[in-house]
């Protein structure tokens, strides 16, 4: 019963620490299948957070607090566009740009604003974060066996941009193979000019693409700063953004894979900060940098050899230009 | 009903400096199957492109069934019944056959009827056109003809009924090209209106009912097909009499310069693409390889010339075997007298960027003629790329320009003259004239035969047969990797085209 409780225990910080890779990692999907790589995934959703989370501790409300983290991770994402999209840009520097750009300007502003060292100020749970929701029974059944404990404290519990991040993926999916924009985004990314052809705008069809994309960074960053945790603390994301991108490239750009990737990068870090310290015989103490390390190592190895071949959208990383 | 489908009057279109389209005067007649002809670069994807709404026309009108109408999209084209299918295939790759008829032309917002709906409809038009594929084909399996037919299916689902295509056949071998013909004139009958873009004269009198001929711009002639002749057209499209025959004396056959045994060559992915290929090739003669593309020419040539590792075999250059499989080095063997013109001349034959001068002496510029201690001699350089402009007629005359700016035809004079001044003991040829004009054909086939008179060993790679068998001295034809066999010069074109097509030798001439 003890293992048991352990388990449930890591598996329910598994969900919650995937649940920002999800987001951003699907972002990522959206704009990568439309042919615009993304690396400032992690760029958007620092922003987003940092958005999230001021706006939340100003005016006292989550929702608020997501609309702005939303409507200033849409204006990186357009900023991207407009540099690789409509002038053709290269898609890697704007994206590290924008990296930079958030990573600075959220330290200076929220310094400048707060003065809490670059922190926004704590928020209190009274609406103006999101907090966790009680399925309904889960009282009920926390009794049962096994059925229990999964249902009340895995299932039950998290806050509602959890669930939504876990029904984005089935939407997502359906968006892709099941409407017309799915299929022209799909498109998009492998042969433009067969889309151009067909008499669809090229440039439209991405700018949307890249628009969802931001509209997941900014769900990924306000879930940091305004619900797993009360305010936003400088470089939250901490490289999820990058770990996102590594999850997207070893899910081969689909949607359900892409769920399972990051419910796989979420269980590492939550064994990593679950047995941070723990002694092994023959070994003694692991030290805690190890743990931490842990997921990006498994990164680099999954992604060398255990994947098979990853072939990105054709036209990725490449502007359209007809020809001539 | 107007008795012309397509009406262009006065088009003109510039790109920058350069004038591709020049008062633009043609009519196309409803229910024909009409042929523009022209040199590379003469304007003639440029036209109908402005015609499919690709890009726009700086001036002039254009009527579709007598009306003047704006076409400013490939949306507004294909809503005027405009149907395209370009040179290169505008399909996703890993698209179905179905998917890929139904982009642009989905119906609604969800997949689910439109996917039903398509299905029906493509089957239909499959059914009455004949034009046979499997709507659930994924794109990149299928063999280029098929794509093409898709390409075509794609116009009629969109009610088509004008239909342009521009340089069909280029991957096509001929029985899929004398195929496609057929299914043309099919399309014909049924009333619709085809303009074919081309630069192969042959087409052109095989299927077409009118011709017009494009050349630097504007268009020159218009002409009956009938009424016309291959002569008189490579003439209009060059502007002068051309030689489409080259002249040439009987070889002066000597001893064996290039052997090749049992070589084996896979590509990266493991796949055997040279399967255990054995040719001599002698001083004084040019074979030819014929073949569709992709039938492991490249690769014959890539290994032979040091650029790619062959798994087995020997090569034998002048006696001495060069080392496919291990230590052969392309700078070495190039120094040791075998020269080099690669099949893509952008990718491996030049680099854009620099200067015409440069790319002259690219890869011997370590000569002794062209340093001074260990600098470069750069007079001696320009000096050395003076001469060769002049020699092989290279246009503009300038050394110092940047070799992105020369034509097609004098880029790959370049690279020819930096090969054949060399005075090479064997000289391998790619496509030599893949992208060049009918005048720098000419030239360059002539500059061909004179090596061979000069006694070297010249093997030529070509998917062009009319280069193949006006050229070469002895033909071996290449299928999946193997010399399905060979044969001579005066093969017909229908027996090497069944054995590019990988039926079997005897069959072949059973066939005849």
């Amino acid at each position: 019963m003890d293992y048991f409780s352990t388990i449930i225990l890591v598996l329910d910080s598994t969900v919650r620490l995937s649940v920002p890779l999800l987001f951003a990692s699907l972002a990522g999907l959206y704009s990568e299948r439309s042919g615009v790589f993304d690396i400032g995934l992690e760029g958007k959703m620092l922003a987003g957070a940092f958005a999230g989370g001021a706006a939340a501790a100003v005016v006292g409300s989550a929702w608020i607090g997501l609309a702005a983290a939303v409507a200033i991770s849409i204006f990186f994402a357009l900023v991207h566009g407009f540099a690789s999209i409509t002038h053709r840009g290269n898609q890697i520097v704007s994206g590290v740009a924008i990296n930079f750009i958030a990573a600075g300007s959220t330290i200076i502003l929220g310094q400048a604003w707060f003065r809490q060292g670059g922190r926004t100020p704590a928020l209190p749970s009274d609406g103006s974060r999101f907090t966790e929701i009680k399925l309904p029974f889960a009282d009920t059944v926390r009794d049962v066996p096994v059925f229990g404990p999964i249902y009340s404290e895995l299932i039950s519990g998290h806050s509602i941009l959890v669930y939504l991040a876990f029904l984005t993926v089935p939407f997502t999916w359906w968006v892709l193979f099941r409407t017309r924009f799915g299929l022209r985004l799909r498109a998009v990314g492998e042969n433009p000019a067969a889309v151009d052809t067909a008499g669809i705008s090229v440039t439209w069809l991405r700018y949307r693409a890249v628009i969802l994309a931001g509209v997941l960074c900014g769900f990924a960053g306000a879930y940091l700063s305004v619900a797993q945790n009360a305010g936003f603390v400088k470089d939250m994301t901490a490289g999820k953004g990058f770990i996102a991108l590594a999850a997207l490239i070893f899910a081969k750009w689909r949607p359900v894979n892409v769920m399972l990737a990051c419910l796989l990068f979420g269980f590492l870090d939550a064994v990593a900060i679950r047995f941070s310290g723990i002694r092994i015989p023959a070994v003694g103490e692991v030290p805690p940098q190890f743990m931490q390390a842990l997921p990006y190592i498994l990164t680099v190895v999954l992604l060398a050899g255990f994947i098979g071949k990853a072939i990105p959208p054709k036209a990725g990383g490449q502007p359209y230009v007809k020809e001539r | 009903m107007a008795e012309y489908a397509i009406e262009l009057e006065g088009i003109n279109k510039s790109f920058g400096p350069v004038r591709a389209n020049r008062d633009i005067e043609l009519r196309v007649e409803r229910g024909t199957i009409h042929g523009i002809i022209g040199e590379n670069g003469a304007g003639k994807s440029t036209l109908m492109s402005i015609l499919y709404g690709f890009y726009q026309a700086d001036s002039g009108k254009i009527k579709v069934n007598g009306e003047t109408v704006t076409i400013n999209t490939p949306n507004h084209a294909i809503d005027l019944g405009i149907g395209m299918v370009h040179q290169h295939f505008m399909l996703v790759e890993n698209f179905t056959v179905l998917e890929n008829v139904m982009l642009g032309a989905e119906g609604a917002q969800l997949l689910r009827g439109g996917i039903s709906h398509a299905r029906g409809e493509l089957e239909r038009l499959e059914h009455e056109y004949s034009l046979d594929v499997d709507p659930d084909g994924i794109i990149q399996e299928l063999p280029v003809g098929l794509q093409q037919r898709v390409e075509i299916l794609k116009a009629l689902y969109r009610g088509a009924e004008i239909l342009i295509l521009d340089e069909p056949t280029g991957v096509l071998t001929p029985a899929e090209a004398d195929h496609l013909f057929r299914i043309l004139k099919q399309l014909k009958e049924q009333g619709k209106t085809i303009v074919l873009i081309t630069h192969k004269l042959r087409e052109i009198m095989a299927v077409t009912d009118n011709v017009s001929v494009m050349r630097q711009g504007t268009m020159v002639a218009t002409r009956r097909t009938a009424d016309t002749s291959v002569e008189e057209l490579a003439e209009l499209m060059v502007g002068r009499r051309v030689l489409l025959r080259v002249e040439k004396g009987e070889p002066t056959v000597g001893e064996t310069k290039l052997r090749v045994e049992s070589l084996t060559v896979k590509d990266s992915r493991g796949v055997t693409m040279v399967d255990n290929v054995s040719l001599d090739v002698r001083a004084g003669e040019i074979v030819g390889i014929a073949g569709v593309a992709g039938n492991g020419q490249s690769h014959l040539i890539e290994a032979i010339t040091g650029i790619r590792r062959a798994q087995t075999g020997r090569v034998l250059l002048d006696g001495e075997p060069i080392g496919v499989t291990g230590e052969a080095d392309p700078n070495l063997l190039r120094h040791r007298g075998l020269a080099h013109v690669p099949e893509d001349r952008h990718h491996m034959g030049l680099v854009l960027a620099f200067e015409e001068n440069e790319n002259a002496i690219l890869g011997y510029h370590d000569d002794d003629k062209y340093l001074s201690g260990p600098m470069l001699n750069i007079a001696a350089i320009r000096a050395d790329a003076e001469k060769k402009i002049t020699k092989y007629d290279i246009r503009p005359p300038n050394p110092r320009l940047k070799t992105a700016n020369f034509s097609g035809g004098n880029q790959q004079k370049i690279v020819l003259a930096r090969e054949m001044e060399r005075d090479p003991i064997v000289l391998i040829v790619g496509q030599p004239t893949r992208g060049v004009d009918v005048g720098a054909i000419e030239f360059i086939h002539k500059r061909i035969i004179e090596m061979r008179d000069q006694g070297k060993a010249v093997l030529l790679v070509s998917v062009e047969l009319d280069e193949i068998r006006s050229l070469s001295d002895r033909i071996l034809v290449m299928f999946a990797g193997r010399i399905v066999g060979e044969r001579t010069p005066d093969a017909t074109e229908g027996e090497l085209g069944l054995l590019m097509a990988g039926v079997e030798g005897d069959k072949a001439e059973a066939a005849e």
